[in-house]
C-alpha cells in the first residue's frame, strides 16, 4: 500500500462568502490579550503606574536630590518638612553674665512668695537661653522648671531642668533647645519643700549658628569679614520632607531606603522564583522517585522555623567592616523562601504533563526541550508571574520586619524599615519621621498587592479572585 | 479514630525532631557562642563555664545530651539569664503570649465572619466596596504601623477624654490588652473576611440554595441556616495555622506594647545565641504548631461529617 503524500492541489482556498465567517479584528497573542484586560483594570493600572514611580524615585531620586543621606545637620533636628529655615548667625555661645543679687536672710520663709523679676538676658536663641531672677527671702534654693505650653498651675510646671543654691539666681539653658516658645518657670526652695508660687516667662528661641560651622559648612562666603557676617540670617539646607533624630535629611534617607528595601524586595523573589523554577519543574518533569526525594528535600526547608534561620544565616554569612548587610538578608531570604514556588510550579508540570496537547506533540515527534520551552514554560509562566508579584510585598515585610527589630540592614545603611523602627522612638513628638516611610511601604505593598490581583485576573478567568 | 490521632501524634513528634536537629546543628555551625557576649572573661573561668554547660564535649555528644534532656522535659537553664530554667521561662511567659493570642483570634474571626458574610450580603454594593478596600489597606501596611498608630490612638484618646482610660503598655488588667489585641489580629482579621467571602460566594450557587429557594423559605434563613453555615467550614481549617501564626508572631506587638511574652524572649535569645533559650523555645513552638494543626482537623471532621478524616490520610 503506498503511503499517502498530501500535495497543493488536495488543498483549496476556503472562500469566505458569508460575511460572518470573516475574521476581522487581528489575532492577539495569549500576552497580547493579558495586557489588554490589564489596561481596562484601571486599579491594576494606576498600581503600575505607582510600581514605576517608585522604581523611578528609587533610581533617578538620588540623582536628582543629592544629599547625602547620612549627613547629620544638627543645627536641625527632628524638623518637620520645610523649604529652609533662617538661623541668625553668631560668634559664640552668650556666657552666663553675673548677676549681683545676693541672698536674702530671713527667719522666717513664705512659700506663698514667687520669685520676682524673672528675665531674659542677652538673646535667646538656640545655642543658649539666660534667664535671672531676684532673690526670694529666706531661699535656701531655687527650682528651675521648662514647659513647651503655658503653666495652668503648680503642678504642670514641665520639665525640672536644675535645683540651684541660694546665691545661683540665673540658669542658662542648653538642653535641646529647638526653634519654639519655652516658659520658664521658678520656684523657691525652703528645707526640701517648694513654694507653691511660681514666676513663669515666655521665651521665643530664635534658630542660631557659630559663625565657625557657618563657614565650614559654606553658608557664608569665608572671605567675608566677621563684622559683615555676625547677627546675619543665613538660609540654612532646606529639608524638603524635614530631617530625623539625627538631623539628616529624609528625603534623601527615604530614596536610598527605597534601594535597600526595593532591591530586597525585587531581587529576592525574582531570584528564589528563578530557583523554585528550575527546581519544582525538574521534580515534576522527572516524576517519580526524584521527583518524591526533591519534594521531601523542599517539604524539609519549609518546615524550618523562618524568623530563626533567617537571622542565623545572617550572622552565619558574616558581616564584613562596613558592609551593609543587604547581601546576607537577600541571600537568607532566598535559601529559605524557594520552595513554595518550586512547590507551586512542580502541581503545575505534573498537572501539564497529562494535558492532551503534550501527548500531542509527542506523538508528532517534539523532543523534550521543544515540551519544555515551548508548552510547559509559557504554560507556568502565568502563575509564576502572580505568585511572584505577590512575593515582593511579602519579601519587602520581611525586610522591614527585620530592620525593625533590629537584625536587619547596619546602620547608617537606610531602609524603610529601620526608618520606622528610629521614626517610633520619636513617634509622639515628630510623627513625620514614623509616617513617611511607614506611607511608602504601605503604598508600596498596596501596589504590588492590587498589581497581583490585577495581573490573575487579566491572565486566566478561572483563577479569578471572586465570582 | 484513636489509631489515626495516635499516627498524627507520631508523624507531628517526627516533624519536632527534625526542625529540633536542623536548628541545633544550625545554631552551633554559626560562629561564635553564648559566652561570648559576656565581658572579656579569664581562660579558666571560660573553661568551667564551658564545663558547666558542657560545651567543652564535642558537638555530638551535646546533641545528644539534648535529645535526652529534651525527652525527659528539660531543656537546661539560660546562657544569658543567669539561673533561670528555660521551662521557667516558658511557663512564665507562654501564657502571656497565648491570652493575648486568643484574644486576637477571637477578634479576627468574629470580625473576619462578619465582614465576610456582610461583603457577601452587599456584593458589589458600597460596604463590599468599603469593606474590600478596608481588607487590602489592613494587609499592605506593616504591623508595627498598626501597633504604632494604635499606641498613638491610646494615647489622644486619654487627653480627649482626660482621664487615663486605656494604659499606654504594659501587662495585667484586661485594658491593657484590648488594644494590642486588636492590632494583632487585624491582619487575620482581613484574611479571613477574604476567605469568606469567597467562600460564601461559592455556596451561594450551590444546588441547595437554589432548593431551598424554591421551598419558600425566607431568604433570612437561607441566609443563616443554609449559606453561612456551610461558609464557614472553610474558615475553621485555617484556625489551625492562625492560632500558632498569632501566639507565635505577636513580637512586633510585645515589643510596642512593653508585653512580657514568649516571643520577645525568643528574639532575644537569637541575637544573643542563648542556645538552651533557642532549642527550648522552638521545641515547644513546632510542638504547640502540631497539636494546634491536628486538633483543628479533628474538629473539622465533627463539623463536617462529610470530612473523614481518619481516611484522608494517606
Amino acid at each position: 500500500m503506498n503511503a499517502y503524500t498530501p500535495s497543493a492541489e488536495d488543498f483549496e482556498p476556503l472562500d469566505i462568502a458569508r460575511e460572518g465567517d470573516r475574521i476581522d479584528r487581528p489575532s492577539l497573542s495569549y500576552w497580547q490579550d493579558v495586557w489588554r484586560r490589564l489596561k481596562s483594570n484601571r486599579r491594576a493600572l494606576i498600581s503600575l503606574y505607582i510600581v514605576i514611580f517608585l522604581l523611578l524615585f528609587t533610581l533617578a531620586g538620588p540623582l536628582v536630590w543629592s544629599v547625602d543621606p547620612a549627613l547629620q545637620d544638627l543645627e536641625q533636628i527632628s524638623q518637620p518638612p520645610n523649604t529652609g529655615r533662617y538661623a541668625r548667625v553668631i560668634d559664640r555661645v552668650e556666657p552666663l553674665p553675673p548677676v549681683n543679687t545676693r541672698p536674702i536672710p530671713a527667719s522666717t520663709f513664705d512659700a506663698s512668695l514667687a520669685p520676682a523679676g524673672l528675665r531674659l538676658l542677652g538673646s535667646a536663641n538656640s545655642e543658649s537661653v539666660n534667664i535671672a531672677w531676684d532673690a526670694v527671702p529666706g531661699a535656701s534654693g531655687y527650682q528651675i522648671y521648662r514647659h513647651e505650653l503655658e503653666p495652668r498651675d503648680a503642678d504642670d510646671l514641665g520639665l525640672p531642668l536644675v535645683q540651684l543654691l541660694p546665691f545661683e539666681h540665673s540658669y542658662q539653658d542648653r538642653l535641646g533647645l529647638e526653634t519654639r516658645r519655652y516658659y520658664y518657670s521658678v520656684t523657691a526652695l525652703y528645707e526640701g519643700r517648694e513654694s507653691t508660687a511660681y514666676s513663669t516667662l515666655a521665651v521665643d528661641v530664635e534658630q542660631a549658628i557659630l559663625l565657625s560651622e557657618a563657614r565650614f559648612r559654606g553658608l557664608v562666603q569665608a572671605s567675608l569679614p566677621e563684622s559683615e557676617t555676625l547677627g546675619q540670617q543665613v538660609r540654612l539646607e532646606s529639608h524638603p520632607l524635614g530631617t530625623d533624630y539625627l538631623g539628616r535629611d529624609m528625603l534623601a534617607r527615604l530614596m536610598w531606603g527605597a534601594r535597600t528595601s526595593l532591591f530586597i524586595g525585587i531581587c529576592a523573589p525574582l531570584l528564589y522564583v528563578a530557583i523554585g523554577l528550575v527546581y519544582g519543574g525538574l521534580a515534576g518533569y522527572s516524576g517519580g522517585r526524584t521527583d518524591d526525594v526533591m519534594m521531601r528535600f523542599a517539604d524539609f526547608v519549609i518546615a524550618l522555623p523562618f524568623l530563626l534561620f533567617m537571622i542565623l544565616f545572617k550572622i552565619a554569612f558574616g558581616l564584613g567592616p562596613g558592609e551593609s548587610g543587604i547581601g546576607p538578608m537577600l541571600l537568607a531570604l532566598v535559601l529559605l523562601s524557594w520552595p513554595a514556588t518550586a512547590r507551586l510550579v512542580r502541581g503545575q508540570v505534573l498537572q501539564i504533563r497529562e494535558e492532551a496537547y503534550i501527548a500531542a506533540a509527542r506523538l508528532m515527534g517534539a523532543t523534550a526541550p521543544y515540551l519544555v520551552f515551548r508548552h510547559i514554560l509559557p504554560n507556568v509562566m502565568g502563575v509564576l508571574l502572580v505568585s511572584l508579584t505577590f512575593a515582593i510585598p511579602t519579601a519587602i515585610f520581611i525586610e522591614a520586619f527585620l530592620s525593625f527589630i533590629g537584625m536587619g540592614v547596619v546602620p547608617p545603611t537606610p531602609s524603610w524599615g529601620s526608618m520606622c523602627n528610629d521614626g517610633i522612638r520619636t513617634m509622639l513628638s515628630h510623627p513625620h519621621e514614623l509616617l513617611f516611610p511607614a506611607l511608602l511601604i504601605s503604598v508600596t505593598v498596596l501596589a504590588f498587592n492590587l498589581l497581583g490581583d490585577g495581573l490573575r485576573d487579566a491572565m486566566d478567568a478561572r483563577m479569578r479572585s471572586d465570582s | 479514630m484513636s489509631s489515626y490521632i495516635a499516627k498524627r501524634l507520631f508523624s507531628g513528634l517526627i516533624t519536632i525532631w527534625f526542625i529540633a536537629t536542623a536548628t541545633f546543628w544550625g545554631m552551633h555551625a554559626v560562629p561564635g557562642d553564648p559566652l561570648m557576649n559576656d565581658k572579656a572573661v579569664s581562660p579558666e573561668i571560660r573553661a568551667n563555664l564551658e564545663r558547666a554547660y558542657g560545651l567543652d564535649k564535642p558537638v555530638y555528644q551535646q546533641y545528644l545530651l539534648f535529645l535526652r534532656n529534651s525527652v525527659q522535659g528539660d531543656f537546661g537553664i539560660s546562657f544569658t539569664q543567669q539561673n533561670r530554667k528555660v521551662n521557667d521561662i516558658i511557663a512564665e511567659h507562654f501564657p502571656v503570649s497565648a491570652t493575648l493570642g486568643v484574644l486576637a483570634l477571637l477578634f479576627a474571626a468574629a470580625g473576619g465572619i462578619l465582614f465576610g458574610a456582610l461583603t457577601a450580603l452587599f456584593r458589589d454594593r458600597m460596604p463590599d466596596f468599603l469593606i474590600m478596600f478596608l481588607v487590602i489597606i489592613a494587609v499592605s501596611v506593616p504591623s508595627f504601623v498598626f501597633a504604632a498608630l494604635g499606641q498613638l490612638g491610646i494615647l489622644r484618646l486619654n487627653s480627649a477624654v482626660g482621664a487615663s482610660l486605656l494604659p499606654v503598655a504594659g501587662w495585667g488588667t484586661v485594658a491593657h490588652m484590648i488594644v494590642p489585641a486588636l492590632v494583632l489580629g487585624l491582619g487575620t482579621m482581613a484574611y479571613l473576611t477574604r476567605l469568606m467571602r469567597s467562600s460564601m460566594l461559592e455556596v451561594a450557587d450551590k444546588d441547595y440554595i437554589r432548593t431551598a429557594r424554591a421551598k419558600g423559605l425566607t431568604p433570612q434563613r437561607i441566609f443563616f441556616k443554609h449559606q453561612l453555615r456551610n461558609a464557614i467550614l472553610p474558615v475553621v481549617t485555617v484556625l489551625g495555622p492562625a492560632i500558632a501564626a498569632i501566639t507565635t508572631g505577636g513580637f512586633v506587638v510585645e515589643l510596642v506594647f512593653a508585653i512580657p511574652g514568649l516571643g520577645r524572649y525568643f528574639v532575644q535569645a537569637v541575637q544573643q545565641l542563648d542556645y538552651t533559650v533557642i532549642m527550648g523555645t522552638t521545641v515547644f513552638y513546632g510542638a504547640f504548631l502540631v497539636l494546634m494543626v491536628i486538633a483543628v482537623d479533628i474538629v473539622y471532621g465533627f463539623i463536617d461529617p462529610r470530612i473523614q478524616v481518619t481516611k484522608s490520610v494517606s
